[in-house]
């Protein structure tokens, strides 16, 4: 958070004037991650899951109610300004920005919601994290019935570091924020209670890649600052607008920072640790990477490409256009031979970041509001969704083999009802807010003149469309497996988490104006700079 | 001109049906087998009562209707997603009149002919529809979620006749798919999962590619400053280049001919309809395909017609292919469903081909035709359900001398087939000569391919009526009881206006025409010889001459 500023003379150093009213809904889910460790050090143990839960839904309504009061009560479209720079420059306070991190929040309560259910015989957390799986270890703190409550800093800390990602104004500040986001999510993959070593290997893989990707991103700021003197984005803007020099390092910056922040959204060909990764870790955790992680990397993406490579949109669009076909191509056919209902879902998270990403290259007001409401609605719809999948389970914990899934309609016709609504909301069926956002994208997409790119999106909709169908034959038309897996009644928060899912899902898909409303007031004057 | 809402009220009754039948107790809910089966009785009744009063309510608009009146009528608009210019909006000309008229007919009569076919009865392991699914232990389906679905369908069908919004148009267009999936999916017989996946997947392909067009519509409509718009009757104004043009035209046209369906598109249709019950085919051939026909009219004529006279030659002959191999194949065919799928194949060429002809009588003929076929198709369908119910066969060869044991139903059967081979005095002779008259003023030897098609649907019906229907008794179709009441009731009205349509088919031509004629001069059209049946086909030296 430190603003990088000033000179090496020794002149008297001067406090950085900070905006905390502007930075509140960070600093207050910062604030609550490291309460919550506190609380970790002191509470007992036995109370501990309480002042967790409190501190955590509390923590990120609050930023959810102060991100709304910041948006109403600061001038940010005043005169026609996009928006304030906050921190001494480090940090944006813009339409995109608010409207990102507004989603972020309550995605992330929803999450919290699934993170937090403790109706299931046995929680989808590991007791100690640090036991080798099969030890003596380990057994011991399956008997003594010890709950990891250390869950819900974490996955704070990652919340408040999505919130700063798309936020910051500079590359330094989205680099720390990379890193913020990044390290809880590594541990939180790894703490799976059933399938350890798998859960472990996913937490490994997404370590390594995600360090390389980091090392990546770092790598092109240092381009990037060579090429601009400065690592702020209106000065690369600025410098890229007038330099005619050292272009190599302005393009090496651009493909290695692109790079890094095409990982984090899993676009193809930075893809493969998706499938593993949300198949390894506790499906809560999935759901809150599925959601909120990719918004935030989008947002990211999206003030980058935007602020900071806004005169370049000819250069990089090309590049950009091969990444979104390949995307939506590559996830939807690989999605079809998936037979693992949480690598479907990732593959199909893949085809979406794709979609979303026919938005992104329209570089334009419509498209950044169409990106928007996708992200939107789709992180309601895959929480609802992974919250469907922590349901299906049997004596081994959830079965997430699409076999076991055959006939799930018969026995149980609600659940697996809902389950196929959200598939119909992912394959972009009318009257649902997932046709809605399709169309939001694609037609910012061909106005922007990227008709070839709506029309792949539309063909590997089809293809999409074809797996998703198949679980809703195989729940549905297929004759159930005798030992199938039983559906467990929803706990409260599981439930209120598939509710929200449901009619959020169903809302914005008939009456999406409201929310279509707010994402193009956010994008009307782009970012900040 | 009444302004009361008649389309609104004809799409919520079906709708309002679909509500109240999903909110009575289902098969699940406590109580003994009496119980359960009087649950599902009031289920029944229910949905034959909203769909007479649907039937009844688009009956009153039809009476209301002033053909001589403005091109659409009973025209309502709200403002539906304001920022993508999508508007709730409805109204019809005379065409969707008479397609929204065929459906109110159709649902009730389909509803009277799956009364007890429906639920586990129907699924006997006695069905044979090349193997799949039959010989399992019979599975209870829920008839309530049946009816529902049905109304739904048939509250979505009317919609997109009645919409006069692009979007709201596509929206249904796609939506329809998901209850017709599940009708076919869980209450087909045979290879039902394969035919429903079919079904869907061919369509739905269909559909997106038509809403990379419908949003590229929009994106042109908001050129040059004005705020982007859907409305049919502001996007007909748009000045659009040819090259856009075809572009788009061939998004809807895909659509449209998967939907049809219009050779080579055709495949999913016999085995959906194979697999479907025989209401299920009734709604999916009758009415569901005349949708991508009537879209062809409304959405490819009168948005591109630069496009859809360059497309003009290619649709023909796809036409006259599709009218000559539904008939061949069809003489093939040892499934009496696949056989009348086929029938259908060659008949909605048939339809093409009077649209693309672009002469009046060729789609006035079209555009009966489809009312003509819905009724002729729902007629066949329901006997043959009647027979499948007793026999619990769809092959052709497990029947024989049923006239002698069911003369009723193989009469009715006989007249049908009649009308499926255009026999004069039926309503399919009055529509087919029409088509052909039309095409024949403009595209000699397309019409002349034509009419060897429907020599050939002679062969292929009066073979299966020989087939099933003459010869000696065999001994399974010896038990087989004649028409009961409710099937009468079920299949008479179709029969009666098969009579009425062939005999006396002014009043809906009255209503057909000017819309046809609005239709021709907005694509520029005139038609190459004076406008009437008696003298077409004189003037010899205009052939192939399109403008």
């Amino acid at each position: 958070m430190t603003p990088i500023s000033g000179s090496l003379a020794a002149a008297p150093i001067t406090a950085p004037h900070i905006e905390y009213w502007q930075l509140s809904p960070m600093l207050v889910v910062f604030g609550a991650a490291v309460a919550g460790v506190l609380v970790e050090a002191f509470v007992p143990r036995s109370q501990r899951r309480g002042w967790h839960l409190v501190l955590a839904l509390g923590g990120l309504a609050a930023g959810f109610a102060l991100t709304i009061a910041v948006a109403v009560s600061v001038p940010l479209f005043s005169h026609g300004s996009p928006g304030r720079v906050a921190a001494e420059g480090a940090v944006g306070v813009d339409g995109p920005t608010l409207f990102i991190q507004g989603t972020i929040l309550v995605l992330a309560l929803v999450s919290l919601l699934l993170i937090a259910e403790s109706s299931h015989e046995v929680s989808p957390f590991v007791a100690q994290a640090a036991a080798v799986p099969g030890s003596a270890e380990e057994r011991e703190g399956l008997l003594a019935g010890i709950t990891h409550t250390e869950v819900y800093p974490l996955a704070l800390f990652a919340v408040a570091g999505m919130l700063l990602f798309p936020a910051a104004n500079d590359l330094l500040t989205m680099f720390v924020a990379l890193e913020v986001l990044s390290l809880p999510l590594y541990l939180l993959c790894g703490l799976a209670r059933r399938r350890r070593l798998l859960s472990q290997e996913a937490a490994m893989k997404y370590f390594l890649l995600g360090a390389f990707s980091s090392a990546f991103f770092l790598f092109g700021v240092a381009m990037l600052y060579g090429f601009s003197g400065s690592v702020r984005l209106s000065a690369i803007a600025a410098a890229a607008a007038s330099n005619t020099t050292g272009a190599a390092l302005l393009y090496a910056g651009i493909a290695l920072l692109g790079l890094g922040l095409l990982f984090k959204i899993g676009a193809v060909p930075f893809q493969s640790w998706k499938p593993d990764v949300y198949q390894g870790a506790p499906t809560p955790v999935t759901a809150l990477m599925a959601s909120c992680t990719v918004v935030s990397a989008f947002g990211a993406l999206l003030r980058v490409f935007y602020v900071a490579f806004g005169a370049l949109t000819w250069d990089w669009r090309p590049v950009m256009w091969a990444v979104a076909i390949l995307t939506m191509v590559v996830g939807a056919i690989i999605a079809i031979t998936q037979t693992d209902v949480k690598r479907l879902l990732a593959y199909s998270s893949i085809a979406h970041a794709g979609f979303i990403l026919t938005g992104v290259v329209a570089a334009s007001t419509t498209g950044l509001s169409g990106s928007l409401f996708y992200l939107a609605v789709y992180g309601f719809t895959t929480i609802g969704a992974f919250a469907v999948v922590t349901l299906v389970r049997d004596p081994a914990g959830e079965a997430n083999h699409l076999s076991r899934w055959a006939g799930l309609g018969r026995r149980s016709p609600l659940v697996a009802g809902v389950f196929a609504f959200f598939l119909l909301a992912f394959a972009g069926i009318p009257l649902t807010s997932g046709f809605t956002g399709k169309f939001a994208v694609f037609q910012a997409a061909i106005a922007g003149g990227a008709l070839p790119l709506v029309i792949v999106g539309v063909l590997s909709s089809a293809i999409a469309a074809f797996f998703y169908v198949r679980i809703i034959v195989l729940m549905f038309f297929s004759d159930p497996a005798p030992d199938g897996p039983a559906v467990v009644t929803p706990g409260l928060f599981t439930g209120l988490a598939v509710a929200v899912g449901v009619v959020t899902t169903l809302v914005f898909g008939i009456v999406p104006g409201p929310l279509l409303d707010l994402a193009s007031h956010a994008a009307g004057h782009l970012f900040v700079r | 001109m009444s302004t009361f809402g008649w389309l609104t009220v004809a799409i919520a009754v079906p709708a309002a049906g679909a509500l109240i039948i999903a909110l009575t107790p289902g098969a699940s809910a406590p109580g003994s087998d009496a119980d359960r089966r009087a649950r599902e009785l009031l289920v029944k009744w229910l949905a034959l009562v909203f769909t007479l009063l649907t039937l009844g309510v688009t009956l009153a608009m039809a009476a209301v209707y002033a053909p001589g009146g403005p091109r659409f009528q009973f025209n309502q608009a709200y403002s539906w997603i304001a920022q993508f210019g999508i508007h709730y909006a409805v109204g019809v000309d005379g065409i969707a009149l008479v397609l929204i008229v065929m459906t109110a007919v159709l649902a009730p009569l389909v509803v009277m002919g799956l009364w007890n076919t429906v639920g586990g009865e129907a699924a006997s392991p006695a069905v044979q529809a090349g193997g799949g699914g039959a010989g399992r232990a019979p599975r209870r389906h829920s008839v309530k979620t049946y009816f529902a679905l049905l109304l739904v369908l048939e509250a979505m069908m009317i919609g997109s006749f009645a919409a006069t919004d692009v979007f709201l148009f596509y929206v249904l267009f796609e939506a329809m798919l998901i209850p017709m999936y599940f009708m076919i999916g869980s209450y087909g017989v045979g290879q039902r999962q394969y035919a429903a996946v079919k079904f869907l997947l061919y369509n739905l392909l269909g559909g997106l590619l038509m809403l990379a067009a419908v949003i590229a519509l929009y994106v042109y409509s908001a050129r040059g400053g004005h705020p982007g718009t859907f409305l049919f009757s502001q996007l007909t104004h748009l000045p659009l280049s040819p090259a856009v043009q075809k572009w788009l035209f061939l998004g809807f046209f895909i659509a449209f001919a998967i939907k049809s369906p219009l050779w080579p598109f055709h495949t999913w249709l016999p085995d959906a309809a194979a697999s479907a019950q025989p209401g299920d085919a009734v709604l999916m051939i009758g009415v569901m395909d005349k949708i991508g026909t009537f879209g062809m009219i409304r959405y490819c004529l009168l948005l591109f017609p630069v496009a859809a006279h360059y497309f003009t030659p290619l649709i023909l002959v796809l036409s006259v292919v599709g009218v000559l191999y539904g008939a061949i194949v069809a003489i093939g065919q040892t499934d009496m469903k696949r056989l009348i799928s086929y029938l259908s194949v060659s008949g909605m060429g048939l339809i093409t081909l009077g649209i693309f002809a672009m002469t009046s009588q060729g789609q006035a003929g079209a555009t009966l035709q489809m009312v003509n076929h819905g009724f002729l198709v729902g007629a066949l369908f329901l006997l043959a359900g009647f027979l499948i119910a007793r026999r619990g066969s769809q092959l052709i060869e497990d029947y024989g001398g049923v006239q002698k044991v069911a003369p009723m139903l193989a009469g009715l059967f006989l007249l049908a087939s009649l009308a499926g081979l255009a026999l004069p005095g039926l309503n399919t002779f009055v529509s087919e000569f029409l088509v052909l008259v039309g095409t024949f003023t403009r595209y000699k030897a397309a019409a002349v391919a034509a009419t060897v098609g429907i020599i050939l649907a002679a062969i292929y019906m009066l073979w299966m009526y020989q087939r099933m229907m003459t010869g000696p008794v065999r001994k399974e179709v010896e038990g087989f009881g004649d028409l009961r009441a409710r099937e009468l009731w079920a299949v008479g009205p179709l029969v009666a206006l098969i009579i009425a349509l062939g005999v006396y088919p002014q009043p809906v031509l009255n209503i057909i025409n000017p819309a046809v004629h609005q239709t021709l001069t907005a694509v520029h059209v005139k038609d190459p010889a004076p406008p009437h049946p008696a003298t077409a086909g004189g003037p010899s030296s205009q052939k192939g001459t399109a403008p």
